[in-house]
């Protein structure tokens, strides 16, 4: 069994406080995670404007290339973790056993996590639409129009409390290191996997261990990293988000609700965008905020939800191990049922059909575990209480809706697909402020372009536009 | 650690059946009295008639305490308070104590002056090196209708000091946990932890204190922002408590906050585990030694603790196992026969100077642990 230390600033501490991570399935212990006490991350939170001054001394471009070299040993290497080491076939099958994701999605996983660290640079030229880094260094520079630009950093580190259940999110959090900002990351307690074998990635490719710190710990570690943060992420629920709504030192990522919405000019062909429609609500086990939890039309609602239901009602449960497992489990006692109770309670209500149910019980329950098998559901009304939900696993809802009133009615949203050669609704949807990424056309919701920002752009996160004039 | 006390396993034995004597003799005092129509409490007098068994008679020994059926928390809401007040006891300046009441009515326990006995006892087990008799200590914690602020201003007043005291509403903290206004509960912990430093600049010579896990935290974390460490604080005792006094913050506090074992640092810190209903259970002495691990000792013969079975409270489980604990209080103010504390633990072999069994690992039941706001203050 692996033991993970607490990282403080590269440095590995024992603590005697300790979690084990046990497999979902089995019960079989894992590895035991030494957990930070609220003291010590306040202690260590003192010193992380060395993590910048230690980032600063190197020059960007060298931090890039040692990151794209980080993205191989990411992906390919055998690397140190804990007291033991980590292939990258150790790594799938400890993240899929801890977390309840399927082995092979926690393997495609792994290269989207490379491909942002290998393509960094550009990344970082797109998100800071083309200033030279060496402005970020310094905090000042001349534009090549001539113009003097000043990024002020409001953070010495970027600090992350993650989740457990979304092995997606690290993407978020890499840009970092080359902006010169140290790490700090509360990893989820059942996926502490990729925050230390990045950390050992990043080591093995040069790039100063002590600029990072690993707090794994329970909601109290979580606090103290978002109490002592200047610049912080969380994921978590709706509550989460509203908790640090309008609080400009935390970026709270919360549920999607992300849809797709087809134009009466394009619903006829419906078909055509099955696929897609599949794909986005189907893929990673729809465990994402980028998963479609909603698709929107103002006809043929009851064909397209049949025609999902068909494709995605019969699947199984099968073994995480199995290379066609689709279906991530529920790793936490209880909260498949609880989810499923709710699911129901839904279903009871007029309009809201749940078209899967033909296909077998979607509330399978092992004996540590449980699943909850693909549900579509049509909602005759916007107005059904289940139109507005999204579940971690491939659920969506298919609402009629008359397209002049979906804007108003959908909520807010993640992503945003909208298919329609309808240049208003293009418009109308370009304007609406509760749709974050937008796709014009048949996109999947969950196909993303790393080049584009993710519910804001970290820049302007962790940086300031202001002004300076020199003399 | 020079602190820790060892005896010979012959010791051993014959403290531990000294002990075990002396909590039957004491079990049995308690039952007359809390039994007797001339000196019981009407709540016990009343109870007595439901009974299936005569407890001035059938009571011969702790072990026949198990004969009453489990103490209900639940008897110590509302009132009136007086029917827990023992006729031999009458007339005495009485105190009430409260537990819980964050909302809905708190948990009541009356008390004439068991507090001061609970602290005066435990204040033969703090060493006077740490705790210099005649200083002057410091209370940073609960206050209101808690025994702790006067129990802790007794053990100074008993030791020859006199305590400073600040203000700490726990009702309203669980409130701010509840709403989620963690930045209200921000303010208010620099709101009490300036008031430290102020009371602690202001040249009053204070050596002791008491304080909760995370006060102490906080407290450390304010004095390093200011460039300083504890020590500046010129404090070299400290008694604190509460199941988040784990073996991690033991150690954290003692080789970062502190700088070293108390023979390094010259400041010592002892965990005790204990409620309104208990008295003080004391530790052990803790360090690096054993893990940094905290083992509590009821104060017997007034409390016992046993660690039990999950399922089954009548059964008291192997030494190393966990279980829940249940508490018996034997005082002539009160008595509380199986009451199954919120929390739970591992059973520990007696100590030297404690030959009685002890608990290690204290947290929260886990029937609860998931649903209840611990260590807010």
């Amino acid at each position: 069994m692996l033991n993970l230390p607490v990282l403080r600033w590269g440095k590995p501490y024992d603590s005697l406080d300790k979690d084990t991570v046990t497999h979902f399935a089995t019960g079989e212990p894992i590895a035991k995670v030494s957990q930070a006490n609220r003291g010590l991350i306040e202690r260590d939170m003192r010193s992380a404007h060395k993590a910048r001054e230690i980032l600063r001394a190197i020059p960007v471009a060298d931090l890039i290339s040692r990151i794209k070299k980080a993205a191989d040993l990411y992906e390919s290497a055998t690397l140190p973790m804990g007291d033991g080491q980590q292939s990258p076939e150790d790594f799938a099958r400890q993240q899929s056993s801890s977390t309840g994701l399927p082995e092979h999605m926690c393997r495609m996983n792994m290269p989207k996590n490379s491909f942002v660290l290998r393509n960094i640079d550009k990344i970082l030229d797109c998100l800071t639409r083309g200033l030279d880094l060496n402005i970020l260094t310094k905090g000042y520079g001349v534009e090549s129009r001539g113009v003097t630009v000043s990024y002020q950093a409001q953070a010495p580190v970027l600090c992350a409390v993650l989740p457990s259940n979304s092995p997606g999110v690290h993407t978020l959090w890499l840009p970092a290191i080359p902006l010169q900002l140290g790490l700090v990351l509360k990893p989820g307690p059942q996926e502490p996997w990729t925050p230390y074998r990045m950390h050992a990635a990043f080591t093995a490719a040069g790039i100063p261990g002590e600029v990072w710190s690993i707090f794994p710990g329970g909601p109290e570690a979580g606090a103290a990293v978002l109490a002592t943060a200047s610049r912080a992420m969380i994921f978590g629920g709706t509550a989460t988000v509203e908790q640090y709504k309008g609080n400009p030192r935390v970026q709270a990522h919360g549920p999607g609700f992300s849809k797709i919405l087809i134009g009466d000019d394009e619903v006829d062909n419906w078909e055509k965008h099955l696929d897609l429609m599949c794909e986005s609500i189907y893929i990673n086990s729809g465990r994402g905020c980028i998963n479609c939890s909603g698709i929107w039309a103002s006809r043929h609602t009851n064909e397209i939800a049949t025609a999902i239901a068909d494709r995605l009602g019969p699947i199984e449960v099968k073994p995480p191990t199995d290379p066609q497992a689709g279906l991530a489990a529920f790793t936490i006692p209880g909260q498949a049922k609880a989810v499923w109770g709710m699911i129901e309670t839904d279903l009871k209500e007029s309009g809201v059909t749940d078209l899967t149910s033909k296909y077998g019980p979607r509330l399978v329950e092992a004996e540590r575990c449980a699943y909850i098998r693909p549900t579509i559901v049509h909602c005759d009304t916007p107005e059904a209480a289940i139109a507005k939900k999204e579940y971690m696993f491939p659920f969506s809802t298919v609402v009629k809706c008359p397209q002049g009133e979906m804007l108003a009615k959908i909520g807010p949203t993640l992503v945003g697909t909208i298919i329609t050669s309808d240049e208003k609704f293009k418009a109308e949807c370009t304007e609406a402020t509760h749709i974050d990424r937008l796709n014009l056309g048949p996109l999947p919701t969950t196909r993303l372009n790393w080049l584009q920002p993710h519910e804001g752009n970290i820049i302007d996160f962790l940086f300031r536009n202001r002004a300076l004039q020199t003399a | 650690m020079t602190l820790v006390e060892t005896a010979t396993p012959a010791e051993m034995k014959s403290r531990a059946q000294a002990a075990q004597d002396q909590l039957d003799k004491h079990a049995v005092e308690t039952i007359q009295w809390h039994f007797h129509d001339s000196t019981g409490s009407p709540f016990w007098l009343e109870k007595k008639r439901g009974l299936k068994f005569d407890p001035l008679k059938n009571v011969k020994c702790f072990a026949d305490i198990q004969k009453f059926p489990l103490f209900e928390d639940d008897w110590l809401r509302g009132g009136p308070i007086s029917r827990w007040i023992p006729k031999g006891l009458a007339g005495k300046p009485t105190y009430v104590f409260e537990t819980g009441g964050t909302t809905g009515i708190p948990k009541s326990r009356m008390v004439i002056e068991d507090h001061w006995t609970d602290y005066e006892n435990f204040s033969a087990t703090l060493p006077d090196k740490y705790f210099p008799k005649g200083s002057n200590w410091l209370m940073l914690g609960p206050s209101g209708p808690r025994r702790l602020r006067l129990a802790v201003e007794h053990l100074a007043q008993h030791r020859g000091g006199i305590c400073f005291c600040i203000d700490l509403d726990p009702r309203w903290v669980v409130k701010l946990i509840k709403k989620g206004w963690m930045e209200h509960l921000e303010a208010y912990k620099d709101h009490c932890i300036d008031q430290v430093l102020s009371i602690l600049s202001a040249g009053h010579d204070i050596k002791c204190m008491f304080t909760t896990p995370k006060l102490l935290e906080a407290l450390c974390t304010k004095l390093e922002k200011q460039g300083k460490t504890f020590k500046d604080t010129g404090i070299t005792g400290i008694f604190s408590g509460g199941t988040e006094f784990t073996p991690q913050f033991t150690r954290f506090c003692i080789e970062e906050y502190f700088g070293g074992s108390p023979e390094e640092s010259g400041i010592y810190m002892t965990p005790t585990y204990g409620n309104t209903l208990m008295g003080l259970a004391c530790s052990k002495p803790v360090g690096a030694a054993d893990g940094y691990k905290i083992t509590y000792y009821a104060p017997q013969p007034r409390a016992v603790i046993e660690v039990v079975d999950f399922d089954d409270p009548l059964k008291v489980v192997p030494y190393g196992d966990s279980g829940r604990v249940k508490l018996t209080t034997l005082t002539k103010e009160l008595f509380v026969p199986g009451f199954l504390e919120r929390d739970e633990g591992e059973r520990e072999q007696p100590y030297a100077k404690y030959p009685w069994d002890g608990i290690s690992g204290v947290k929260p039941w886990r029937g609860i642990a998931a649903t209840t706001t611990v260590g807010v203050y």
